[in-house]
């Protein structure tokens, strides 16, 4: 282990970094619009689409395997997260936004385990701030349209049953919290968990082909490292399974606990 | 931002900093993607659960009313089984009154007609009896006359003092008689 040639930097091995997330334009060289992960966000919206429209679409009363496997799907946000986060009541006026939210998230994060395309549109910062710009938007005008600016405000700052003078140390901070720190965190959650996930991925395999290929130095030693690296990569990329579906689930879920205490009458 | 779009090779980019372009680009295919869902696939999947739940309430309901018909046939069988019975038992009590009242009535009609029977049977040995006696007491004296004419050897028939010792004799033995009867 105390090998010079793996102690110290090899200067032929560049690691990869936020610089392997810049993509190029398919067709131009500059990056605009018609990115690898623009190209793969439509994709994604298509087969979404395709999945529910196609499985939806038969209305038997005793369903298919298919149409069976779409109703679990949709039930489980419908019902797993919509109806239980938001209550009976009001639930079913978010169902759409949450369902098209979760399989539209979902879908985007599993490519980055499908050979060929292998990319997380989410892993660019700017599509997950997107996606919680529009939350933020979305559960502040519920608030503000069931319970007018003021008592939005007093409900999301002014928490019941608490002592006043304590009041003055709790408002702040329960607007920090709500209106400014939860998109931050929705948004950041989501992009830092496929920006790494991608960065690991990208490191195991790119630092597996430069030991077992570019690298000098104890042949052995460097080949037995080089299919180590690969077969972490492939226990990452098991991981990343687990975080792609969960980050949807938590994307989405935080969603509707948003929209939910934006409609709740008392904090 | 414009001097990330041309990042490489020794500088590198800060991947916090997003791109307008991105915000827009999610937001509009995200925007269609919820439309498209919210018209052609909610509506369908929610149809479908609607339909199916109708479909299960509406066997349940069907099961309901079966079974509640059915509950109402038997309450019916068995109250008409409880008044065939209620009506049977008061035909048999009938019955059994009847016999009883005809018993009762031939009962009577016989003793009736037995006491009838015994009463003229009574009546008739009187009327014999005293037929017998009126007889007796006519020839008795005649035979005692005889006799004593038999005995004494005279004729004392139209004698008056006769006549009135035979009297004398027959009233003593009439006391005698009633006497004998009063002890018997």
């Amino acid at each position: 282990m105390t090998d010079v040639s793996i102690a110290a930097p090899n200067p032929g091995f560049e690691a990869p970094g936020p610089r392997d997330f810049q993509l190029r334009d398919v067709f131009f060289g500059n990056q605009l619009l018609l990115t690898k992960a623009a190209l793969l966000l439509v994709l994604a919206a298509v087969i979404v689409f395709a999945f529910l429209y196609l499985t939806a679409r038969k209305k038997a009363l005793v369903p298919s395997k298919g149409q069976y496997l779409g109703e679990q799907a949709y039930d489980f946000v419908r019902t797993g997260i919509a109806r239980d986060s938001i209550g009976d009541h009001d639930f079913a006026k978010y169902v759409p936004l949450l369902v098209t939210m979760f399989f539209f998230i979902l879908v985007n994060n599993s490519f980055g385990l499908i050979p060929l395309l292998q990319f997380s549109p989410f892993s660019i910062a700017g599509f997950a701030y997107g996606l919680a710009g529009m939350v933020w938007i979305i559960y502040n005008a519920i608030g503000v349209q069931r319970h007018g600016l003021l008592g939005y405000l007093k409900l999301q700052c002014v928490p019941s049953g608490v002592p006043a003078w304590i009041l003055p140390l709790l408002i702040p901070l329960e607007f920090m919290s709500n209106f400014l720190i939860r998109p931050v965190t929705l948004s950041l959650r989501l992009f830092a968990n496929m920006f790494a996930g991608h960065l690991l991925l990208l490191l195991f395999a790119t630092g597996g082909e430069y030991l077992l290929i570019h690298a000098t130095g104890p042949t052995v030693l460097l080949k037995t490292a080089g299919v180590m690296s690969f077969v972490m990569g492939v226990a990452v990329g098991f991981l990343e399974l687990i975080v792609a579906i969960l980050q949807a689930y938590v994307f989405t879920l935080l969603t509707a606990q948003y929209i939910s205490g934006s409609l709740a009458a008392e904090h | 931002m414009a001097s990330f779009i041309f990042a490489a090779g020794d500088e590198e980019p800060n991947p916090l900093v997003p791109h307008l372009s991105e915000i827009i680009l999610v937001l509009v295919i995200f925007g269609i993607l919820f439309f498209l869902i919210r018209k052609f696939v909610v509506p369908q999947f929610e149809a479908t659960f609607a339909a199916r739940r109708d479909a299960i309430e509406g066997g349940i309901a069907r099961a309901e009313q079966a079974q509640a018909e059915a509950a109402a046939a038997l309450a019916n069988y068995q109250a008409q089984l409880a008044d065939a019975r209620g009506e049977a038992g008061q035909i048999r009590e009938e019955a059994r009154a009847e016999a009883q009242r005809i018993v009762e009535d031939l009962r009577t009609q016989a003793q009736t007609e037995s006491a009838r029977i015994i009463a003229r049977g009574e009546e008739q040995l009187a009327v014999q009896r005293s037929q017998v006696v009126r007889e007796l007491r006519g020839e008795i004296g005649t035979l005692a006359v005889e006799l004593a004419e038999k005995i004494v050897d005279q004729t004392l028939s139209d004698d008056v003092r006769v006549r009135a010792t035979v009297d004398e004799f027959l009233a003593d033995l009439q006391a005698r008689d009633a006497a004998a009867g009063a002890g018997a």
